[in-house]
């Protein structure tokens, strides 16, 4: 799950990491007000109004202002709010800014990059820094990647404040900037643990003229399974930067992923869904969504996922691809004649079932009057539904 | 001889009495797997089916039954504990079924794995490890397996099924199959499988299926270009896996421009593995290799 950049700096203000001061809104008429209070209370007249999306690369694609003055503060985010922007990270659709975070202005020595990640090579709690601040990190990776420092931290004591220094002497840090850096290298190994991340990136990790150092952006991802552990995560869960379909499917215990191809796929297992997608574009087909209806799936679920793909409009043809190992095919039949029953079924629909209750799956298939082609490979299933939506 | 599991093989089942754990147990011993004992704690002293112990704690189901494996069936809250407390328990081989288990608790249980060497840890997120007509320790349909010298490993439950029945409809059968689990964080890799294979003298070749997410394909290949002696048909799951997306595994995700599959596959064939050109062609491309 991701969080917007103001609830992040929230979190690192609760662990005493320094952020600059800001006021979050979902309506810029605020704007105006929170650009003076700002400016009454640092006495800098420059604010900034920054889009709150859930994607990276705002400030080239004009979601970022940098103003002098409370009308100007005005003027900037009535301009942002209600824009869509389009970035590096949010597909071409873009994103509608419908959250405003209004900040104080500050005097920037120097841009560096912080982040904390799981290494999935070392199993462990890494951060990454660079002196390259403010840039995509995986540009720098690519073409300087000495340049980028990286510390592993043993789960078993936490990051310990000799790694903190090597963080800041190699970037380059003296005074009280070094000492501050350590102590958002221990605040933010806290943070990565406690609040259940799977990552915290501050891009960029400012130097101030005097020498201090605060987190100028905060981008986090939560780690998903551990969501049973903090309840407050539902409050910062924002519905609209995720696809209504997907929210709906996940709220059914479906992973379901929308796509631009127009083969509908229904299969259980993320590997063999992936595969799904893989083989019908092997046979020149495209897949219109990746959707696993899981392990334990009841009938209801199945009926719901099978009503996702029937009430898209792109789907011209579905692929039902089961291998039933803990799923029963008997319960995907059952779900698959409910869910047309509703909705009637106008487009083709090839079925391949295999493993656990299979005889009983087919048979029910057989005996639903639907218009099925029944096929015994994943291959044919692939060649079949490709051949009948062509042209489609 | 096969690799893990034998017909000697005695497991106990931590979550026996859930609902799930319990199918699953039930199902394991009419396969013909020797489940010993159960652990659910508070239940000590009932029986399971009327026939299986059940325990409070693995300690003491091992010191009464003599249980070397454990297959874990507790929710995803719980089941990092389970797994610590069947490594203190000294179980040789813990496979953990649980899905949904949070990063950062397995991180930690690795770091315990990683201090001792007594216990191997399977998954979490997968379906277990079976050798057919000997043991089966998870949730894999048994008849589709078929006892033979084929070894099957695979990050995706579903796709060792799939391996699995092109083998046997081909007629070949499998020496073990081990599913490792599809989240960033696991115990046993492909690696460790892999050397266990080669050193297998009923082992004459390996389907090996990746998937996109991490680097464990790309270590594997250099291991097999390195060492592995025998046949490895491959495949990777997600070419067609939009980036930044996490395609139904926890691990399964193109991040930072790290991960595809293309890579992996390339890493693969340069290590002189055969990629089987479709999904469906996971047990022709094996034979052909034979």
């Amino acid at each position: 799950m991701n969080i917007h950049e103001y609830q992040g700096k929230d979190i690192f203000r609760k662990y005493g990491i320094p952020v600059p001061k800001g006021i979050p809104m979902t309506d810029p008429a605020g704007a105006k007000a929170a650009a003076q209070k700002l400016i009454d209370e640092t006495k800098n007249e420059y604010v900034v109004v920054k889009a709150q999306i859930h994607a990276g690369g705002r400030g080239k694609a004009g979601g970022v202002k940098v103003v002098k003055g409370a009308d100007a503060a005005q003027a900037a985010a009535n301009e942002i709010f209600g824009k869509t922007l389009v970035t590096h990270q949010t597909g071409p659709a873009g994103k509608k800014v419908q959250r405003l975070l209004v900040e104080q202005g500050l005097a920037i020595e120097r841009e560096l990059y912080l982040a904390v990640v799981l290494d999935r090579e070392s199993r462990r709690v890494t951060f990454m820094a660079s002196t390259e601040g403010g840039m995509d990190i995986e540009e720098v990776a690519a073409k300087t990647p000495e340049k980028i420092l990286k510390v592993f931290v043993d789960p078993a004591v936490g990051v310990q404040p000799f790694q903190g220094r090597q963080l800041a002497f190699g970037l380059g840090l003296t005074g009280d900037a070094a000492k501050e850096l350590g102590q958002i290298v221990t605040a933010l190994d806290k943070i990565f643990m406690q609040e259940d991340c799977s990552l915290i990136e501050i891009n960029p990790l400012i130097v101030t003229k005097d020498n201090h150092v605060l987190a100028l952006d905060a981008k986090f991802n939560l780690e998903d399974n551990a969501s049973f552990r903090h309840k407050q995560w539902d409050e910062w869960r924002d519905l609209s930067e995720e696809k209504e379909v997907e929210v709906e499917a996940k709220a059914a215990g479906l992973s379901y992923i929308q796509l631009d191809g127009n083969i509908g796929c229904l299969v259980n297992g993320a590997g063999l869904a992936m595969a799904t997608m893989d083989i019908i574009k092997h046979y020149g087909g495209q897949p219109a969504n990746f959707l696993d209806v899981g392990g334990g799936a009841t009938k209801e679920a199945v009926t719901k996922a099978f009503k996702i793909i029937l009430s898209s409009p792109t789907v011209k043809g579905i692929f039902v691809n089961i291998f039933g190992g803990i799923a029963q095919c008997d319960t995907i039949a059952a779900g698959v004649i409910a869910a047309t029953k509703e909705l009637g079924l106008s487009v083709p629909l090839v079925v391949r079932l295999e493993g656990t209750n299979v005889d009983l799956g087919r048979k029910m298939l057989a005996e639903s009057g639907l218009k099925i082609t029944a096929v015994a490979t994943m291959g044919e299933g692939a060649q079949q539904i490709v051949a009948q939506t062509k042209g489609a | 001889m096969a690799i893990l599991v034998n017909k000697d093989t005695k497991v106990l089942v931590q979550g026996i009495t859930g609902a799930y754990g319990g199918n699953h147990a039930r199902w394991c011993m009419q396969y013909g797997t020797q489940v010993v004992a159960g652990v659910t704690p508070g239940k000590g002293g009932q029986k399971f089916e009327d026939k299986v112990p059940i325990f409070n704690t693995v300690a003491e189901a091992v010191a009464t039954t003599k249980a070397d494996a454990s297959m874990i069936f507790v929710p995803p809250p719980f089941a990092a504990d389970a797994i610590l407390e069947a490594i203190d328990a000294g179980v040789r081989l813990v496979c953990c079924i649980t899905e949904g288990i949070p990063a950062n608790d397995m991180i930690k249980v690795r770091r315990v794995l990683d201090s001792q060497t007594k216990t191997r840890l399977v998954g979490p997120n997968c379906p277990g490890v079976i050798t057919p007509g000997e043991c089966k320790i998870g949730i894999m349909p048994g008849h589709i397996h078929k006892p033979g010298r084929i070894g099957v490993v695979s990050r995706s439950g579903t796709l060792t099924y799939e391996a699995v029945g092109q083998l046997t409809a081909l007629g070949i059968g499998q020496s073990s199959c081990v599913g490792i689990g599809g989240d960033p964080v696991n115990g046993t890799d492909f690696i460790d499988v892999l050397r266990l294979f080669n050193a297998d003298p009923n082992t004459d070749g390996v389907i090996m299926i990746g998937e996109i997410g991490g680097n464990a394909e790309e270590l594997a290949a250099q291991y097999i270009k390195r060492e592995f002696k025998k046949p490895v048909t491959g495949f990777i799951a997600g070419t067609t896996a939009p980036p930044g997306q996490r395609m139904g595994h926890a691990g399964a995700i193109i991040s930072g421009g790290k991960g595809g599959a293309n890579d992996k596959i390339e890493a693969l064939r340069s290590a002189g593995v055969k990629i089987a050109p479709t999904p469906s062609d996971l047990g022709t491309t094996l034979k052909s290799m034979l």
